[in-house]
């Protein structure tokens, strides 16, 4: 940083063909990342779904359950950009407030699911009488039908949860915990295969030799180096996570009805494509858009983070 | 060789012990009753109540109940399912052909569509063609099938009229008009799960060819001054589908699992279907079966892909 700061204050001239300001690898990435057009649009539509359906509520107030039946399933106009539903409640208000369930859950699933997987490939990597026991677990999970095992422990323990923590944060539990407990498998194999092949380089070495212990080897010297592969992993992951969830919305068996997920609202449209198909669009299109944008993000990121394609 | 297949053949077995117990400990600890129905209806006295519980084997532990049911299983016997008091094997052969007939034709499509696309896009690397498979590809993959198939109602069932979009199972082939019926039924199913195959599909093979285009072999190919029609089609797609090849054993057990939101949107009377409807109805022994079904399609393509690698890859050896 020290260099930066002086480069800066002589004249720009004279540094222009001396040195390139140096760049950090985040600042490399994101000069490479900006340059993909397609992930910048991805990351612009996510950032105004994301503040949309997290402010949004605030500015547009109507209410997510002002039942009308006057105004039932009535078209997109002024009043209603998005339409009524079958029982006149506004669209607009609930694909809004929908967004936020879907998009929280499929964060925090990721975030779970990254964490699990980087502890299990990081030790599993770095240490080698773990790594059989743990790989053979993994190998385990990955042998899981994840979808029907999915509906069934959420079908089965649903009623408990709801008991002990009420209707939305039980379901948001468990559903974000079943998500993350089912796919981080990936993610372990990842870092695994990263560890194994840094645990033996020199500075790895360098830092054993100052007497580095384990835990800061593992955190301080060979995590950084994966963060970026298990980022780009992460942010796909987000898109995957946001299907599941509306998948099992979808099949009836994730939110309940007072809790209008994406997911849910198109189980609700099931009913009435013939006379109300505004009721399946704009949720389907909100989802369809959140996971094309996180994908092209991701692939944006693969691509800036790729060391072995130079800016 | 042999012994490599041995070996995974012995690792696959204790998997399928430890899935399937993992599987009935879930249904078994699980807080729902499967008797709940019989138990809300007041006509049902509790000493009957409790007649149909043992005649149902719910009177033992559970431990006991999965020894049973694995060692049943292991005889071909599923079990009886409550719901319909018939045997689960039955209910699953009657709907198999209309899951395989869905599922199987879409893969097939999926995979046929997909090589000329991937193959192309690679050769013609940034071309027209290619972006546009690029983005079909992505957007492909980034639908969630149930909007897809929403979609394709509004569209050709609503719309245009057609195609009917909900699945007639009573309908039997019996002449060309039930044979176009047949068709005219099953082109939306098989068309979300296509899209989704052939997205994901054309854009690992094109991925992969691009992987080998600039290796030194293909320059060899090149060099010798055979057609570049040859170097592609007998050089580069031959390598680069080695790991196609394995991809494709194992995105089967989820297409499968992908058939279960398919045939929901469409009424298809499959597997997945009945997967639904009997958690719905706490239907223990069919929702066990078909959940183990599914940890055997998992683990027998995992051992298939695994095979197959080695048998394609001869620079891949196994101790």
């Amino acid at each position: 940083m020290a260099t930066t700061a002086n480069v800066r204050k002589m004249p720009a001239a004279a540094t222009a063909d001396m040195l390139r300001p140096s760049r950090s690898l985040w600042k490399d990435a994101w000069y490479q990342f900006r340059r993909h057009t397609l992930a910048m649009a991805g990351m612009v539509t996510l950032i105004i779904l994301i503040l949309g359906t997290t402010i949004g509520p605030f500015i547009y107030t109507t209410p997510i359950n002002g039942i009308d039946f006057g105004r039932a399933i009535q078209g997109p106009s002024v009043a209603h950009p998005f339409g009524t539903d079958d029982l006149g409640r506004d669209m607009l208000a609930r694909v809004l407030w929908g967004g936020r369930v879907s998009i929280a859950v499929g964060i925090t699933a990721v975030l779970l699911a990254i964490t699990l997987g980087t502890a299990f490939g990081a030790l599993a990597g770095y240490f080698k009488s773990l790594d059989n026991p743990l790989m053979r677990i993994t190998d385990l999970f990955l042998s899981l039908p994840i979808l029907p095992l999915l509906l069934i422990i959420i079908f089965l323990f649903r009623d408990t949860l709801r008991k002990l923590f009420g209707p939305e944060v039980g379901i948001f539990l468990m559903i974000v915990t079943v998500i993350g407990i089912l796919t981080w498998m990936p993610v372990a194999r990842l870092v695994r295969a990263n560890f194994l092949s840094l645990k033996n380089k020199e500075f790895v070495e360098a830092a054993r030799a100052v007497g580095a212990t384990d835990l800061r080897i593992i955190t301080k010297h060979i995590l950084p180096n994966v963060l970026s592969s298990v980022l780009v992993a992460a942010t796909l992951g987000v898109g995957g996570a946001i299907i599941l969830e509306s998948t099992l919305s979808f099949l009836g068996l994730g939110f309940p009805s007072d809790v209008p997920t994406w997911g849910r609202l198109l189980f609700d449209a099931q009913n009435y494509l013939d006379l109300a198909p505004h009721l399946a669009l704009f949720p389907g299109l909100a989802i369809f858009l959140t996971v094309l944008s996180v994908n092209y993000i991701g692939d944006g990121l693969r691509d800036a983070l790729d060391p072995r394609k130079g800016g | 060789m042999g012994r490599y297949v041995a070996r995974r053949l012995l690792i696959a077995i204790p998997t399928l012990l430890i899935i399937s117990f993992v599987v009935y400990a879930i249904l078994a600890l699980a807080p729902g009753d499967p008797l709940a129905q019989f138990a809300a209806n007041p006509n049902v006295p509790p000493e009957v109540r409790e007649k149909i519980r043992v005649s149902l084997g719910l009177d033992q532990p559970w431990h006991i109940r999965y020894v049973k049911w694995l060692l049943a299983l292991l005889r071909g016997d599923f079990g009886y399912s409550f719901g319909s008091h018939s045997p689960v094997a039955g209910l699953l052969i009657e709907r198999l052909p209309n899951t395989l007939a869905v599922v199987g034709v879409a893969y097939i499509l999926g995979l046929l569509l997909a090589l000329p696309i991937g193959m192309l896009g690679a050769v013609k690397r940034y071309s027209l063609f290619d972006h546009a498979a690029t983005t079909f590809a992505f957007i492909g993959f980034s639908v969630p099938t149930f909007f897809t198939g929403l979609l394709l109602i509004i569209i050709f069932s609503i719309n245009l009229r057609w195609f009917p979009f909900i699945y007639d199972s009573t309908l039997k082939v019996k002449d060309l008009a039930s044979f176009v019926d047949q068709l005219k039924q099953s082109i939306m199913p098989i068309a979300v799960l296509t899209l989704f195959n052939t997205a994901a599909l054309a854009r690992f093979i094109r991925a992969e060819m691009l992987e080998h285009l600039p290796l030194e072999y293909v320059r060899t190919a090149r060099g010798k001054g055979i057609s570049e029609r040859l170097v592609i089609l007998r050089h580069v797609l031959r390598n680069s589908l080695i790991p196609v090849v394995t991809l494709v054993a194992l995105g089967i057990p989820a297409v499968f699992a992908g058939a279960i939101v398919t045939e929901q949107i469409f009424r298809v009377p499959g597997i997945g279907e009945l997967l639904v409807r009997s958690i719905g109805t706490s239907d223990t022994p069919v929702v066990a079966a078909i959940v183990f079904l599914f940890a055997i399609l998992v683990v027998l393509f995992n051992l298939i892909a695994d095979v197959l690698y080695a048998v394609l890859d001869p620079r891949i050896r196994y101790a």
